[in-house]
């Protein structure tokens, strides 16, 4: 059995040591997508963590089965189930969001930190470790939507969760908002700006020159 | 992965296996889930048809209001009576446009809007206001955009010819380009207008360059088609073929009475 501190390593590790999208630059295109709302990029980040830490689970449990010729498409398989199934969950429970999310939710699927994940960690890792896997990667790629979505709404639109924080100019305020950032190309900016914070403070992960 | 799972029986019922265990949760969402998620497309449905009618406000009662404002009929498109034997209720209009039995092929040269064919008849939702006097209508539109069908409502004031509000709920027009037909500025400017000319001609129209009249609306610049298909879907329903011979009764005080 794993111990507590390799437990923590997995599970916190990928927030900022090694987090998803700042180092391995998996999962950028539904960052860009849906990250112009604090409220839909919300739901994403759990739909995601939900989605890699079930398949890294699932996959990891039938790790032991899955033959290698056809692996990727096992993998796939239930990657897709499970995709599937929170789609329908959120067309149920919260179905303006689901509305506004559309496609994104279903290309989860062909999120790279899913996929990425099943192959290199829960195809060889206990059932229990490949689940804190998934939820630390699902919380680094959250952390980063979450400070991108904060960004943009707050500067984009004035609001933070669709509450007003600066009046805008249009309705008799003083805050002439950044349209550029309702834009899915300003998130690019975010992220890098992102990266090139973490990279300062950690300067372990900047690449070495070629 | 041990060596042992690579022949080709372990294989395929691996395969098998995990196919009959995704089929089995993947519908069980799929069927578990689904009142739940026809209840909210019912409540969609019914805040659209609100908002089209200028009622919709931020935090309200959607079905409440709804009950007490919209009465919602079935109404044939041939020979324009309320069909008793229909409850609105359960009527779904996007099904009796698809089911060949409640719908007619269209002729090309009357199919202005590229429909196909047309149902036999529509759901119609008469807006009352506070007091319970009939107050106007709201009616389903469609028509082909760029990219799909774009499906909407148009509410008309009571002398059934100006337009109180429009709402195209679903479309798959280009995000940022014909995707603006849900723009709340654009939708706004088309408050006010009248569809058709003295003549009782439809005379409405989406115009390049700056709408001057009260039969205009300025077209979606970057998106030709889509204001094209939203032009010919405003002329095709709100023609003889459709909807003008039931907005003629509806002037005269008909139907409404049932």
């Amino acid at each position: 059995m794993a111990s507590v501190k390799e437990m923590k390593s997995v599970l916190f590790g990928p927030i900022f040591a090694n987090n998803p999208i700042a180092l391995q630059i998996l999962g950028i295109c539904s960052a860009l997508a849906v990250t112009s709302k604090m409220s839909n990029t919300l739901v994403m980040c759990i739909a995601l963590t939900v989605v890699v830490a079930f398949s890294n689970l699932f996959i990891s449990i039938i790790r032991n089965h899955i033959p290698s010729s056809v692996r990727i498409i096992v993998m796939m398989t239930i990657i897709a189930s499970l995709v599937i199934v929170v789609d329908e969950v959120l067309r149920a429970y919260a179905y303006e969001i689901s509305r506004e999310l559309s496609v994104f939710v279903g290309l989860i699927i062909t999120n790279c930190i899913v996929m990425g994940r099943a192959e290199a960690y829960a195809s060889k890792s206990t059932p229990f470790m490949s689940l804190l896997d998934g939820i630390g990667n699902g919380l680094g790629y959250s952390i980063v939507l979450l400070v991108v979505g904060f960004v943009r709404e707050l500067f984009g639109s004035g609001s933070l969760f669709d509450v007003q924080i600066f009046q805008l100019a249009s309705e008799g305020g003083w805050y002439e908002p950044v349209g550029l950032l309702l834009m899915p190309p300003s998130a690019f900016f975010i992220i890098g700006g992102f990266i090139w914070v973490l990279r300062t403070y950690r300067p372990e992960q900047v690449e070495p020159k070629e | 992965m041990s060596k042992n799972n690579e022949g080709l029986g372990k294989t395929v019922g691996v395969v098998l296996a995990l196919c009959l265990v995704c089929s089995i949760v993947v519908a069980g969402a799929a069927v578990g889930l689904k009142p739940l998620q026809e209840k909210n497309a019912a409540l969609a449905m019914q805040q659209n048809i609100l908002d089209a009618a200028g009622v919709l406000e931020t935090g309200m009662d959607v079905p409440a209001v709804y009950n007490d404002r919209i009465k919602p009929l079935v109404i044939s498109l041939q020979d324009y009576q309320v069909m008793q034997d229909k409850n609105p209720a359960e009527f779904d209009n996007r099904k009796a446009a698809n089911d060949p039995d409640t719908s007619t092929q269209l002729e090309k040269a009357n199919d202005i809007a590229g429909l196909g064919s047309m149902e036999n008849m529509t759901e119609v939702y008469l807006v009352t206001d506070e007091n319970g006097n009939r107050n106007g209508a709201v009616l389903h539109i469609r028509g082909q955009g760029l990219w799909g069908t774009m499906y909407g409502l148009i509410s008309l004031e009571d002398d059934f010819n100006t337009v109180r509000g429009v709402n195209f709920y679903e479309h798959s027009e280009t995000p940022g380009l014909g995707g603006e037909i849900t723009n709340p500025s654009w939708v706004k400017s088309w408050v006010g207008k009248e569809i058709y000319g003295d003549d009782g001609k439809v005379k409405f129209d989406l115009v390049k360059g700056g709408a001057d009249s009260e039969h205009e609306v300025d077209a979606l610049s970057g998106a030709t088609l889509t204001s094209n298909g939203v032009d010919a879907l405003i002329s095709f329903w709100m023609g003889d073929k459709a909807y003008a011979p039931l907005l003629d009764k509806l002037r005269k005080g008909e139907l409404t009475n049932g």
